[in-house]
């Protein structure tokens, strides 16, 4: 049964991820790559990270992808005044063949690589329990300095972004 | 349990799907979901290898760290590509490509 949840959400992720990178229409590229998000928050708990699979529903799905939704609406390109035009970005052939070659090479290679390894695991496998616990103590002991600069690269980036995004034109006064 | 190749096979693969997309779509937008899934795809065989550490959690919280640093990467670029929009008229990273009119 686990094994089968796990196929069916690996499936759903890697389809979705396909789909981006087929679809002409953007909009629906990025409900694709919400799909993608919650196949990948499947697998984070069917490894035993309960709360990284809760965290990214949360910051992916909730914080990230409405990002860039607004993104791609507020970048339209205004070619026709019909509002149900659809927002298309023109692919040529050859480069979508490009990235499909250089993508499926480097697939190839890391699939090579990945059964040519011999991982030697020094722990046991960890049983079925809850993480939060763990992460929490480690976050508040060992890690407490990355914790901190987390923190201060949000705070940064919180008011680079709204200090871009505000002052329109800042070399003309 | 489901071995651990089969965590870094799928993960092989959303990485390189989202390199795909980040070096074939003409749409800033575009290659910010292609770098969101090649991220995506790192915190994958992060988890898979913290499986074996159960005291420490290390591959969990470099995880967690991974996203943070996601979601501030997020706000910057469309902050950024609101500005490039707003100048150029164009989301084509073709298109631009002088640095300073």
């Amino acid at each position: 049964m686990e094994q089968l949840a796990f196929y069916v959400f690996a499936a759903i992720a890697v389809l979705a991820g396909l789909f981006i990178l087929f679809s002409k229409n953007l909009v629906y590229g990025a409900f694709a790559l919400f799909l993608a998000f919650l196949g990948v928050a499947a697998l984070y708990i069917l490894a035993g990270a309960d709360f990284l699979g809760v965290a990214q529903i949360m910051i992916y799905v909730g914080g990230v992808l409405v990002l860039l939704i607004f993104g791609i609406m507020l970048t339209r390109k205004l070619v026709s005044h019909d509002p149900t035009a659809h927002n298309r970005v023109e692919v040529a052939t050859g480069r979508t063949a490009w990235g499909a070659i250089i993508g499926s090479l480097l697939f190839f290679g890391l699939l090579k690589i990945i059964f040519q390894a011999d991982f030697l695991m020094s722990g046991e496998e960890m049983i079925s329990r809850s993480t939060i616990k763990t992460i929490g103590v480690e976050l508040m002991t060992s890690h407490l300095l990355p914790f901190e600069v987390a923190g201060i690269l949000l705070l940064v980036a919180l008011v680079g972004a709204a200090y871009l995004a505000v002052h329109r034109n800042p070399v003309q006064p | 349990m489901i071995p651990l190749h089969h965590y870094l096979i799928v993960a092989a693969a959303l990485f390189c799907t989202g390199l795909a997309i980040a070096i074939t779509k003409r749409h800033f937008i575009g290659i910010l979901l292609g770098i969101e899934l090649m991220l995506n795809a790192v915190n994958i065989n992060l988890v898979a290898f913290s499986r074996h550490d159960p005291e420490k959690l290390s591959g969990q919280l470099f995880a967690l760290f991974v996203i943070v640093v996601a979601a501030a990467e997020v706000t910057v670029a469309l902050a950024i590509i609101l500005r490039v929009y707003g100048r150029y008229n164009t989301v084509d990273p073709d298109e631009v490509n002088d640095l300073k009119k």
